[in-house]
């Protein structure tokens, strides 16, 4: 790797004021699980890394009545060893729990994967389907952010240079609610999506009272499908309504062709992992509702 | 030459001082700054697990973590696994099952293997295999790794109820 200076502030005022320092490249660090790979292959440069995970709210973990706080450098493994996280947000763990193995999973953040803006980032549909908001600090002051509208281009993110995302939040999970990530890839672990889906759904009795899809790895960023889950809003809870979700979905994806599937390939899978998701999803909402 | 940084560690038990660039991996600190050759590179992208320790109480691979992320750190590697002379039951039944044929892998299987047995005595095949997910082998087929660590966990087993 080459050459960079390292600080580690204990705040996010002295993170923002070293992440706006004129004339530098620098990158925060959380995890490390990409940075660190693309700075040693030359993929991304830093004159200045900023170790991020010192910061007192960057690691907060709190569940509570206004819902989940994920502070930006928690690691997968701290969210899916919370038994209370476990049962309110349990598609939120299907992703948490599936971000490389063991190692990977005791380093890397939520931040990071959304930050790191690929368009694989397998937390990022389910956040998206479960509504989450980004808060970011940063020298203009606080904002936040449908994470939606968090990834702009492959590698590319909306903060503004000097910013730093600080936590994610998600709402408390309505009654009725369920939600579930599903990723395909060749083997069991420790591989890219070649396709990834993300819903949520909200059920009242046999009717589905809101619903949001969102997909990986079949456009240049995470694809949040609102159409699709939509479509699904007043509908009966049946397979001819979740078809028509999954159609949707599939329509609406822009896969490429590489070593891992052709573009034709990746739509199909749009369909069918769509159909599991939401599957998968409602089954959760009956056991809440 | 640019200023290094003073790291102040405990390793297996010990504490351990060292002077590092910024950019080095607490890797290459262990390895060539440290001497602590018993954790090994293989990958140095976080695939193959071969340079997994225990960091903070958790296991990383320490190609991925910076030498000055480690200051103030708790820290086990390869070498704190043998009970002095003795081997620790994952090394004995390593070399029993055959659970090595070049033997870079294995450091970093055992210690990813003794962290999962500290914490649940006693994990079944599945468990095991999802757990050792970020641990490649290119030799053994894993299926006698596999063997090992369950006969491991039986004999941890059999000493914690001695
Ligand atoms: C072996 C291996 C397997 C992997 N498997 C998967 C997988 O299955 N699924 C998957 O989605 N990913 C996978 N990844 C990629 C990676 O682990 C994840 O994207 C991870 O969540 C990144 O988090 P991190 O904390 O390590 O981020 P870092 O590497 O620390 O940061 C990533 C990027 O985000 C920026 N950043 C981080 N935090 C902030 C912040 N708070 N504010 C602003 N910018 C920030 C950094 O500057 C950097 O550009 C894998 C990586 C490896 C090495
Ligand atoms: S050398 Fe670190 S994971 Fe391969
Ligand atoms: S024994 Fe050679 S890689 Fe595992």
């Amino acid at each position: 790797m080459k050459w960079f200076d390292y600080e580690c502030p204990r705040t996010v005022e002295a993170a923002v004021g070293l992440l706006s320092a004129p004339g530098r490249k620098v990158r925060a660090l959380a995890g490390g699980t990409d940075l660190l790979v693309q700075l040693r292959a030359g993929r991304r440069e830093a004159d200045l890394v900023v170790d991020i995970k010192e910061i007192g709210e960057l690691n907060e973990l709190r569940l509570d009545s206004s819902g989940l706080t994920i502070g930006a450098a928690v690691p997968c493994y701290r969210i899916y060893n919370d038994p209370a996280i476990c049962r309110a947000y349990p598609g939120l763990i299907d992703a948490v729990s599936l971000i490389g193995g063991t190692q990977i999973q005791g380093r890397a953040s939520l931040g990071g994967n959304l930050a790191n803006a690929a368009p694989s980032a397998d937390a990022v549909p389910i956040l998206i389907a479960l509504g989450a908001q980004c808060l970011i600090a940063g020298p203009g002051g606080p904002r936040s952010l449908p994470v939606e509208d968090f990834c702009v281009a492959p590698g590319r993110n909306a903060l503004a240079p000097g910013e730093l995302l600080v936590s994610i939040h998600l709402a408390p999970p309505l009654p009725g609610s369920g939600a579930a990530y599903l990723r395909f890839i060749p083997r069991n672990e420790m591989d890219i999506a070649v396709v990834g889906a993300g819903a949520s759904v909200v059920l009242k009795g046999n009717v589905f009272a809101a619903a949001r899809i969102a997909l990986a790895s079949v456009a240049p960023v995470p694809l949040f499908v609102a159409d699709a889950g939509d479509s699904l809003i007043g509908k009966p809870v049946d397979e001819a309504s979740i078809n028509a979700a999954a159609e949707i979905a599939r329509a609406a994806a822009k896969p490429i062709t590489d070593m891992r599937g052709t573009a034709e390939y990746r739509r199909h899978l749009c369909g069918v992992m769509t159909r599991r998701a939401i599957a998968r999803a409602i089954a959760r909402g009956k056991e809440t509702n | 030459m640019p200023a290094q940084t003073h790291v102040t560690a405990t390793i297996n038990g010990e504490p351990v001082q060292f002077l590092c660039e910024p950019r080095q991996s607490l890797l290459e600190c262990l390895r060539d700054i440290l001497g602590m050759t018993g954790t090994k590179e293989g990958c140095n992208d976080g695939n193959c697990g071969s340079c997994t320790i225990v960091f903070d109480g958790r296991i990383v691979t320490s190609c991925l973590v910076l030498g000055v992320e480690a200051r103030g750190k708790e820290i086990s590697t390869i070498e704190g696994i043998a009970r002095g002379n003795r081997l620790h039951p994952l090394q004995q039944a390593f070399l029993e099952n055959a659970a090595l044929q070049c033997g870079i892998c294995t450091p970093g299987f055992i210690v990813a293997a003794k962290a999962l047995l500290d914490q649940e005595p006693e994990p079944d095949e599945e468990r095991i295999r999802f757990w050792l997910a970020n641990n490649l082998c290119r030799c053994t087929g894993y299926d006698k790794i596999v063997r090992a660590v369950e006969q491991a966990a039986a004999v941890c087993k059999q000493e914690a109820a001695r």
